[in-house]
């Protein structure tokens, strides 16, 4: 297996963000000294503005745009929160410190800019993601859920006082976490060829502790349900700088199917962002036709399944051969398994039977 | 019933229903005997037009029981006074007065005051204390108690005192049990709301821990007196019948009629008596020879057309009539349409007989007062009598008492129900120290008293409670006030206990259009307090946001100077100006 050329992003990426914040605030301070109240215009996050976009495979923000005014007195506190925002944030960044939006909440107190909710605070680190076109997560902004990853890859830190420390990440049979600072490090080398992502944990031991790595020289990532955002820029990250094919593997189930999806084209609620996708990944399993195939065990379709499967119907991501299929498949024989189900037939044959078939199988 | 009244005295009456005048326990009795007594002096302070002065003391003289003491309760007013040789009866006679017209006044049943001593009588066996003035040289004072079965004042010791001050007005005391200390949150309301109504009134109160309580008055302008006059047929009850014929000088049920009935004239007296049956049937086969004389003496002087008829004529007739009653008889036979006409004939030749009203029987008076009720042939009263307190005396009672933000008060248009005239004034009042209780509050009086029990029971209440105020952008948090003023010659009193006013249409139309009138006015009061506050608000946006804008943003331009944004907050000022 060849060595790749690994091109590094995240410490470009940061200047990039830093600007951004820097430009936004010479803007504002111009307009003020020119005796304007200072105004943002950004594109439109209402519902009527998001587009799903088969070229990128993704939902994305339309052409219609928004003017903030902090002329309008309804305006005026939120402007003031966003601008707080971005200080914030750029603060954050120069000091190489990270934080979480429920830090961003408290945080906004000392400054007398206080939210009324959660849900306020999270509405503007939106906008600022919508105004500077970067994601919370450039702005040092991470979620609280946090997913694993296993397997030979190394990495270069770049957070404070681990600068240039490089981490091989078979290190640790548990897997590491992707925190702030795996999302912020640099990749330096895989011999890996391709990454498998499990929805569950027990799963995810399972495939180490059978070596799955090895034997299909892979990268394992553990999202823990739906992934967060940094997992998906980080799948997104390795299918892009490190050229490798990404498999999903998720309960074979309505919700299941579509932690897959949002892997692979995101949310109706990040069309304002880019980098959190990965469209060429893809979805192996378990679909409903796994279930007739490999005889699993399985129990009926809840009314809230069935209900979930039509809506899916509607939804343009799941345009698409496989994807009608097995919705299909699903409402035909009613019936859902779990990865688990695979037990059934030894604990091995996930790994040692359907493993190897779903791979040579994706296209 | 009526049993009762003739085998006991008037006094015994209402001791055996004292729960009737509000002596129900310890409690409401201290609270009715106080309320009685000022109720007295406010009424005889505008007798002679002088803005009332009236202490009440209240102090402690023993226990009395578990849960009642004995009070010594001492009322002083400057009002009219009582002439000396009334003074015993006054106090200790129930059902004496001077008071056989009617007027708006206030004392619920015309005994208030009399109940109160018979009460401290009855539970202390101590003797009342009673002076009184009318400004003359000589101030008279009694001790005296009341004997209960004959209704009559026993006098203990008589004295007079000189007056050269020329002291005039009333003192009395009394001693009675009661329960103070449950009474006490509603003797101060009452005492509150009285101030309220009566603007022009100084009123201290000393209760038996030696508080004080002082309402100060803020004017010396009174309503004008109510005009006297004899009640509406409509109104009265058997208790006035039974004051009237004790007074009448009157022979007979017509002259009776017209002479103690607010717009009783002969014709609807005549009219009321024939159709209600207090005339006497007379045969016209027993009419005398002097009656048949006086009879065409009449028709002679009454329509030319009956000239012709002589007393030949007139004999004939009765022999052979089948008429049982002069009245049909001379419908059927001198072809007389109008009965009033016939019964003004007949009484010009005097064959119209009624009852001595002062030989009225019990029965016969409850008939009366029955068909009274029920005779719609009356005329509608007239409203001089009514006494509101008037829209500028009330505003000025409730900014006394309540010192509110705001206030609106109303004077309704005179109005009647069935018979009675009546009006109503309402008042409103925001903030200050109206009371915020997460509800209206409601006060309620009743020819200028304050009605303290049974709130709920009240029409009053009921249209509050279907009021729409969101309608007035009223809230429930809000300090808001709602007075309701009903004068009427009767007040139309659900029960007994006088306490609550029952949802008679006509009255209910107008206490629902005033409260309508006063809440409007309170709405564009709220509308504007509104508009100043959201400008205030919008300023003060501005200038705590704008600031933070401007560092925020010269801290990620790197600039050392934050950027001038006095002009921006200016022309928000500016903006403001203009838009108010």
């Amino acid at each position: 297996m060849k060595e790749k050329e690994i091109r590094s992003s995240a410490k470009e990426r940061k200047k990039e963000v830093m600007t951004s914040l820097e430009e936004l605030g010479t803007t504002l301070y111009s307009q003020m000294e020119k005796g304007t109240f200072p105004w943002i215009e950004m594109p439109s996050r209402s519902i009527e503005n998001i587009y799903y976009s088969p070229e990128l495979r993704q939902y994305v923000l339309g052409d219609k745009r928004t003017r903030r005014s902090s002329r309008n007195i309804r305006h005026i506190r939120p402007f003031t929160q966003l601008v707080w925002a971005a200080y914030f944030t750029h603060e954050l960044a120069e000091n190489r410190k990270t934080s979480t939006l429920r830090d961003v909440y408290y945080s906004a107190q000392a400054y007398d800019v206080s939210f009324k909710d959660q849900q306020e605070s999270n509405s503007i680190i939106t906008d600022l993601e919508t105004v500077a076109d970067f994601a919370r997560e450039d702005f040092n902004v991470f979620p609280e859920e946090r997913s694993a990853i296993f397997g030979d890859l190394t990495i270069e830190y770049t957070v404070p006082g681990y600068e240039g420390r490089t981490l091989n990440l078979t290190s640790h049979p548990d897997g590491v976490m992707i925190g702030p600072a795996l999302t912020s490090a640099e990749f330096v080398e895989t011999k890996a060829d391709k990454v498998i992502v499990i929805e569950k944990g027990g799963l995810f031991t399972r495939f180490i502790e059978e070596q799955v790595h090895n034997r299909f020289n892979s990268l394992l990532i553990l999202t823990a349900g739906q992934a967060p955002r940094a997992t998906r820029h980080f799948i997104h990250r390795l299918n892009k700088e490190l050229d490798l094919p990404v498999f999903v593997f998720a309960d074979g189930d309505p919700w299941g199917m579509h932690i897959a999806m949002v892997i692979i084209s995101g949310s109706a609620n990040t069309a304002h962002l880019r980098e959190l996708t990965t469209p060429d990944a893809r979805w192996s399993g378990v679909w409903a036709t796994d279930i007739e195939d490999y005889k699993l065990p399985s129990e009926p379709l809840t009314d809230m399944d069935v209900k979930r499967l039509y809506e899916l119907q509607k939804d343009p991501r799941y345009k698409g051969e496989l994807w009608e299929r097995e919705i299909k498949t699903f409402l035909k024989n009613r019936r859902k398994a779990e990865q688990e189900a695979f037990s059934r037939y030894g604990l091995t044959y996930i790994v040692d039977e359907y493993l190897p078939a779903k791979l040579e199988k994706a296209p | 019933m009526t049993e009762v009244f003739e085998e006991i005295s008037a006094a015994d009456f209402f001791y055996r229903n004292r729960d009737i005048a509000g002596f129900t326990n310890p409690a409401r009795a201290i609270f009715s005997s106080v309320r009685e007594l000022v109720e007295n002096s406010l009424d005889a302070s505008e007798l002679v037009r002088a803005p009332p002065e009236i202490y009440i003391r209240l102090s402690y003289e023993g226990e009395a029981g578990p849960e009642a003491a004995i009070y010594k309760m001492r009322v002083e007013d400057n009002g009219s006074g009582v002439p000396a040789r009334h003074i015993p009866s006054a106090f200790g006679q129930v059902l004496f007065g001077s008071k056989f017209k009617l007027k708006q006044a206030r004392g619920t049943f015309g005994l208030g005051g009399k109940m109160a001593i018979l009460y401290g009588q009855i539970t202390t066996h101590e003797p009342a204390y009673v002076a009184s003035s009318t400004g003359t040289l000589k101030v008279y004072s009694y001790k005296m108690m009341i004997d209960i079965q004959r209704n009559c004042p026993i006098i203990l010791d008589r004295k007079i005192h000189v007056n050269n001050e020329r002291w005039r007005g009333t003192i009395v005391e009394f001693c009675l049990k009661g329960d103070y200390f449950r009474a006490m949150t509603k003797i101060l309301e009452y005492l509150k709301q009285t101030a309220v109504m009566n603007p022009y009134a100084n009123i201290t109160f000393v209760d038996p821990k030696g508080r004080l309580y002082k309402f100060t008055r803020v004017t010396t302008k009174m309503p004008p007196s109510p005009k006297e006059t004899s009640p509406h047929p409509h109104g009265v009850d058997v208790e006035t019948i039974q004051r009237l014929i004790q007074i009448t000088p009157c022979k007979n049920m017509l002259d009776f009629m017209k002479t103690h009935f607010h717009r009783v004239g002969e014709t609807i007296a005549l009219r009321f008596l024939w159709s209600t049956g207090f005339i006497e049937r007379m045969d016209p086969k027993s009419l005398k020879p002097e009656e048949m004389d006086r009879l065409l003496e009449a028709m002679k002087k009454s329509d030319e057309f009956l000239k012709g008829i002589d007393m030949e004529y007139l004999r004939s007739l009765i022999e052979t009539t089948g008429c049982q009653d002069m009245l049909d008889f001379m419908k059927t036979h001198i072809n007389m349409t109008d009965e009033i006409a016939v019964l003004r004939l007949l009484l010009l030749a005097g064959l119209i007989k009624t009852k001595d009203p002062r030989k009225l029987k019990p029965g016969e008076i409850v008939k009366l007062v029955r068909m009274m009720e029920q005779f719609d042939g009356f005329l509608p009263p007239d409203p001089s009598c009514l006494s509101p307190i008037g829209e500028e005396l009330l505003e000025a009672g409730v900014l006394k008492e309540m010192k509110p933000e705001f206030v609106a008060v109303y004077q309704r248009k005179p109005s009647t129900y069935s018979g009675h005239p009546f009006i109503v004034e309402t008042a409103i009042a925001y903030g200050g120290n109206v009371p915020k209780k997460g509800d209206i509050t409601l006060y309620r009086f009743a020819n200028r008293i304050p009605l303290l029990y049974d709130e709920a029971s009240d029409v009053s209440w009921r249209i509050i409670k279907d009021i729409n105020w969101r309608r007035y952008r009223v809230t429930p948090d809000m300090p808001i006030a709602v007075l309701v003023h009903i004068c009427s010659t009767k007040i139309p009193y659900k029960t007994v206990g006088k306490e609550f006013v029952a949802d008679r249409p006509e009255v209910k139309r107008e206490i629902l259009n005033g409260m309508r009138e006063v809440a409007r006015q309170l709405q564009h009061f709220l509308t504007k307090q509104e508009h100043i506050e959201t400008e205030r608000k919008r300023l003060t946006t501005f200038s705590k946001y704008l600031p933070k804008i401007a560092q925020f943003s010269t801290e990620l331009a790197g600039k050392e100077e934050p950027p001038d944004i006095t002009e921006l907050l200016r022309s928000v000022r500016r903006f403001e100006r203009e838009g108010d």
